[in-house]
């Protein structure tokens, strides 16, 4: 009696809320920690993460226009597919070398983080406005806003926690994000974005991109109209380039340090907008 | 007994909106209980309010009502439940609960907006786009502080304070015990709540929610009753903090009863709201505006704009334009989705608002009202307008609580933001003009919790809301909303 | 300050008329509670018959011909031969070269012939090409005139000189109904579209119109608030009752019935009548007819059962 043949899974980029394949038709071969190969994954190019900003910097407006409140909902509601994918999610994990133990952690973790950030939406404002109390007659107000259009690096390890807890706090502030997923351990990341694209994110706002990482930090790095690079690596080389390469248009930098919190996460893709207006009849 | 001015005849279309009743089943139970503990119990005296439906005269359903052992009983369970349960639980996980009951609320919402017009008398449409959104919005908006108190109140540490009693009133039911409950779970209190007399529907149906979330039982302790059940609740010296919406007079004695205890308390009173139009005002707005200030919920709103200041110069025709507007107002079957005015909550309110029209007419102020048929039984009301009213009159200083404004004219700003302030009220205020700095000028100027300007009647769950003086102390809604449930620490 | 050619200078005459402002979101808010009224059963077939004799219905394009435009006549006398007792349509609106084509094909009908004029679309053209135009399409036939208002100028603060083109091209009409078109998605801002709708009424408009139809946003709801609330004003101000036509991009019953529904709520019965409110679309006579089938045959439709124009 032949066991049923499976149908094997085709793990392909996400990008403007769709999964295309790269347009350079590469793939690299995914080992699993005992050299067996569990897929092929797309090589993204530097055209990949160009078509992804672009429509990244689309999705952009409409994002950061909805209300804290609005985007809560929406990472509430991918907390919620991802804590009905559960399975899948630690499966994956297992395969990319996690013990049962630690991929059931790391997934119910991964749900908690996406509340936990669902919740800032309608918040950070709060703790992070001020009103200023200057000298002549004017109301002075201060109010973080998202800086735009974000690449993240993602950790190489924690491949699904590593990937969320970065991207949590860039789009909860409203943000559109390019992510560079974990060459190591990509497989988690694709299964997130499928579960972006089931829940309500607009097209675009969050695109996830499989490769290799030297080969596509320049580009990243240099990109003219990537307002914010998050780098949520450890390799110094890396993060010299990507600071060095950031200084083409001033975009921000960042590496958050292991232990920062997440309101301050989230603060770390905010600008901040001053606005002067006079009192009197 | 009125002098009414000729109206202008009603504005409605000709074909006259067909009825358009929603039929969603509201899920009334014929008879409540108690909901100590986790479960639905008898009252101790064993005995059952009957429940009138305001539109109709008839009977809606019967409800237990609470008396000293039950509150005393309920109190047991939530400190037990404070104690033993909800205290130590992480923090997010307490936030998941409260997540859990604003999806639930979100997935039964139509159900929950039925319910609230059938037991309250507010219009369908009310109920079904602001009460039960808010509702939700609000248990949602809170959940997510659940786990950030750590970083909420910087070098701070904040503590629940233990077992909260609450008291709501019967205008915004559902939306008041929302009010109540979320920040205070979050933050890690138990609560025992006491619904208004007329109005504990919404709130026992919300504690099927709170079963089928799995909330432990204990954490929130639902006793419907009257004035002795919420006496009995405030001078309980089990609860460590007394949380109150209703009348200024209650609240006054409300501190008496606290006074020297130890106990905690927050109040949120009434008010006598001034909207000031200014010549310089979008005019057709501001219209919309007033009427939005107080005839939304019949008026039986503590902040609405029940006194209009008009600066002279458009008073004319402003006023004119409010009547045309009010002409358009159907008043009607709350469940009739396009009812604008429902029923007056109860025979008792409905007595209230029509002495208050005798005053005005007897104080000299002009009455006029929008005509229109008014269903043959319930408790109706006609929006009613008074010109000619000066500062003393009764009408401009007292709350009615019902679609009643009173209109006085204006010359100057300062003139307008002194009779403003001038009243023991500070909940709300409004402010109309196209002119950004006068905004924030009047704005700083007029003593009250809450100022709309270019708007009315707002309400966001991140928003803090709550009075000066008379109209009350401590907020609801934001981040300031969390200090009356919490004591600050240095961490 | 007036040159010789009839333009003021610029910025001199910014305002004719008391600036009347308007707030945005009010406005919306108002809308939206407007849009939750519920018109359902013998009420929603009496709005649909109502809507469908405001019915102007449209062909503008480059490509017109004289076969075009009597397929639309076709159309217009039978709307939907299936439902016996509907009301007519209100007219037929066409470029001045097909008026004659039109008038002849709507001939004892009772449908009148509405013709655009005045350089319509972008009315850029000079005053006298302006006018010819309309003698034009005055002399083919045409029993109302739809002229275009020039924006440029009006965004310029040219008042007097919009004003005046207005004045010029009705005392051409006499009697002919003029409507004229504010082309609300050019103008900006509602503050605007309220002060034109006041300067196009002072000026002698019969009607307002919303837009062209050539451009996105054609007819809002907020636009079309404002503009009735502009006209409420000016009846109260001067006893005239002036008409409003919000033309493009209304294509389904719902948003018919929804400005039957503002129209009624702000302007009063006595503007429910295609005297006074004009719908102006191409395909949303089927749409109508279609909810006014389902109505009395208890299903939802399809389009395959109703003739294209």
């Amino acid at each position: 009696m032949k066991e049923r043949l499976k149908v094997l899974k085709t793990y392909k980029q996400f990008i403007g809320g769709e999964f295309p394949r790269s347009e350079s038709g590469r793939t690299y071969v995914l080992l699993d920690p005992r050299q067996r190969p569990i897929a092929n994954v797309c090589l993204s190019s530097r055209k990949d993460f160009r078509e992804a900003v672009v429509r990244a910097r689309a999705a952009f407006d409409g994002w950061s226009a909805r209300s804290g409140y609005l985007r809560g909902q929406i990472l509430y509601r991918l907390a919620e597919l991802v804590e009905d994918r559960r399975e899948l999610f630690i499966r994956e994990l297992r395969q990319q070398g996690a013990t049962v133990a630690a991929a059931r952690r790391e997934t119910e973790q991964t749900i908690d983080l996406l509340i936990h950030y669902a919740g800032w939406g309608d918040k950070y404002p709060q703790l992070f406005s001020t009103v200023n109390p200057v000298a002549s007659p004017h109301f002075v107000f201060s109010v973080p806003e998202p800086v735009g259009v974000v690449a993240l690096i993602a950790p190489q390890g924690g491949a699904l926690l590593g990937l969320v807890s970065a991207l949590g706090p860039i789009l909860i502030g409203g943000n559109a994000c390019v992510a560079i997923a974990s060459e190591k351990q990509p497989l988690s990341s694709i299964t997130f974005a499928e579960v972006c694209a089931a829940g309500d994110v607009p097209p675009g706002v969050v695109a996830i991109l499989t490769g290799h990482r030297r080969e596509l930090l320049p580009h990243v790095a240099g990109h003219m109209d990537v307002d914010a690079v998050v780098y949520g690596g450890d390799d110094r080389e890396e993060w010299k380039t990507i600071q060095s390469e950031a200084s083409r248009n001033v975009k921000r930098a960042i590496r958050p340090a292991a232990d920062s919190r997440t309101l301050y996460r989230i603060m770390d893709t905010q600008e901040v907008k001053t606005i002067w207006h006079p009192v009197g009849f | 007994m009125s002098t009414t001015t000729t109206a202008k005849p009603a504005e409605l279309p000709p074909w006259a909106y067909a009825p358009a009743p929603e039929s969603t089943d509201p899920g009334i139970r014929a008879r409540y209980d108690l909901f100590v503990n986790g479960e639905f119990v008898p009252a101790a005296n064993g005995g059952y309010r009957t429940l009138v439906d305001p539109a109709s005269e008839r009977p809606l359903c019967e409800v237990a009502e609470g008396g000293a052992a039950d509150i005393d009983r309920a109190v047991k369970a939530a400190r037990r439940a404070y104690a033993n349960v909800w205290s130590r639980m992480p923090a997010l996980e307490r936030g998941k609960y409260v997540f859990r009951i604003a999806r639930l609320l979100q997935e039964r919402a139509r159900e929950f907006a039925v319910a609230e017009s059938r037991n309250g008398g507010k219009p369908i449409r009310e109920s079904r786009d602001t009460d039960v959104p808010l509702a939700c919005a609000h248990f949602f908006h809170y959940a997510g502080w659940a786990d950030k108190l750590d970083v909420a109140f910087p070098g701070m540490r904040a503590r629940p304070l233990g077992v909260c009693g609450q008291v709501i009133p019967w205008n915004f039911p559902l939306l008041m015990a929302a009010w109540k409950l979320a920040p205070a779970l979050v933050t890690g209190n138990t609560c025992v709540l006491k619904t208004a007399e007329t109005t504990p529907v919404t709130a026992l149906k919300l504690a099927e929610i709170l079963q089928t979330a799995g909330l432990p039982p204990g954490v929130v302790n639902i006793v419907p009753g009257g004035r002795e059940t919420g006496r009995a609740l405030v001078e309980h010296r089990g609860v460590d903090k007394i949380a109150f919406t209703g009348s200024t007079a209650v609240g006054k004695w409300i501190m008496k009863a606290l006074a020297g205890t130890g106990r905690k308390y927050t109040l949120e009173l009434g008010g006598k709201a001034a909207n000031i139009v200014f010549e310089d005002a979008a005019i057709d707005q501001a219209v919309e505006g007033i009427v939005n200030a107080i005839f939304f919920n019949q008026g039986h709103v503590c902040c609405a704009g029940s006194r209009l200041l008009v600066q002279e110069s458009v008073a004319a025709t402003l006023i004119q334009k409010l009547r045309r507007r009010m002409g358009s107002l159907i008043v009607g079957d709350p469940l009739d989705k396009n009812t604008d005015v429902g029923a007056i909550n109860s025979k008792e309110q409905l007595e209230k608002i029509e002495k208050y029209l005798a005053i005005g007419v007897d104080e000299g102020a002009e009455l006029w009202q929008s005509d229109g048929a008014l269903p043959a039984k319930g408790y109706y009301c006609r929006p009613t307008l008074f010109t000619n009213v000066s500062q003393s009159h009764r009408i401009a200083q007292e709350e009615i609580f019902g679609p009643v404004l009173a209109i006085q004219t204006f010359r100057t700003a300062e003139e307008a933001v002194a009779k403003a302030n001038n009243t023991p009220y500070g909940l709300s205020g409004g402010v109309w003009t196209d002119k950004g700095a006068k905004i924030h000028k009047v704005a700083r100027q007029i003593r009250a919790g809450v100022i709309w300007a270019n708007t009315f009647n707002k309400f966001d769950p991140s928003s803090p809301f709550g009075g000066y003086k008379e109209s009350g102390m401590g907020r609801e809604g934001g981040w300031h909303g969390l200090m009356p449930y919490v004591q600050l620490e240095t961490a | 300050m007036d040159s010789a050619d009839g333009r003021t200078v610029a910025g001199l005459e910014r305002t004719t008329f008391p600036s009347h402002p308007v707030d945005a979101v009010g406005v919306e808010e108002r809308v939206a509670r407007l849009q939750a009224r519920s018109v359902k059963k013998q009420s929603k077939v009496a709005v649909l018959e109502l809507a469908l004799s405001m019915l102007d219905l449209t062909t503008l394009e480059g490509s017109d011909s004289p076969g075009k435009v009597r397929q639309l006549c076709a159309k217009a006398m039978h709307v939907h031969d299936g439902l016996p007792s509907l009301p007519r349509v209100a007219a037929v609106c066409v470029y001045p070269t097909l008026v004659r084509v039109a008038h002849e094909a709507l001939r004892g009908s009772g449908i009148k012939v509405a013709a655009v004029a005045t350089a319509f679309p972008s009315g850029q053209a000079d005053r006298e090409t302006k006018l010819r135009d309309t003698h034009f399409a005055i002399e083919e036939g045409a029993d109302e005139i739809d002229m275009v208002i020039s924006r440029g100028e009006f965004l310029e603060g040219n008042d007097s000189y919009v004003r005046d083109e207005i004045a010029e091209i009705k005392s051409i009409c006499g009697p002919i109904t003029l409507k004229v078109i504010l082309e609300t998605g050019e103008l900006g801002t509602l503050d605007r579209i309220r002060q034109a709708s006041d300067l196009a009424l002072a000026a002698g408009a019969d009607f307002i119109k919303t837009s062209t139809g050539k451009i996105q946003p054609a007819a809002t709801p907020a636009a079309v608030l404002v503009m009735m609330e502009a006209i409420r004003d000016h009846h109260e101000r001067t006893g005239q009752a002036r008409g409003l036509k919000a033309a493009g991009g209304i294509r389904t019953a719902k948003q018919a019935v929804q400005y039957l529904v503002m129209l009624a709520e702000t302007l009063g019965p006595a503007w429910l009548t295609p005297d006074r409110f004009r719908l102006g679309a191409s395909t949303l006579a089927n749409d109508i007819v279609m909810q006014i089938a389902k109505e009395s045959d208890g299903v939802y439709q399809s389009a395959n059962y109703f003739s294209q124009a």
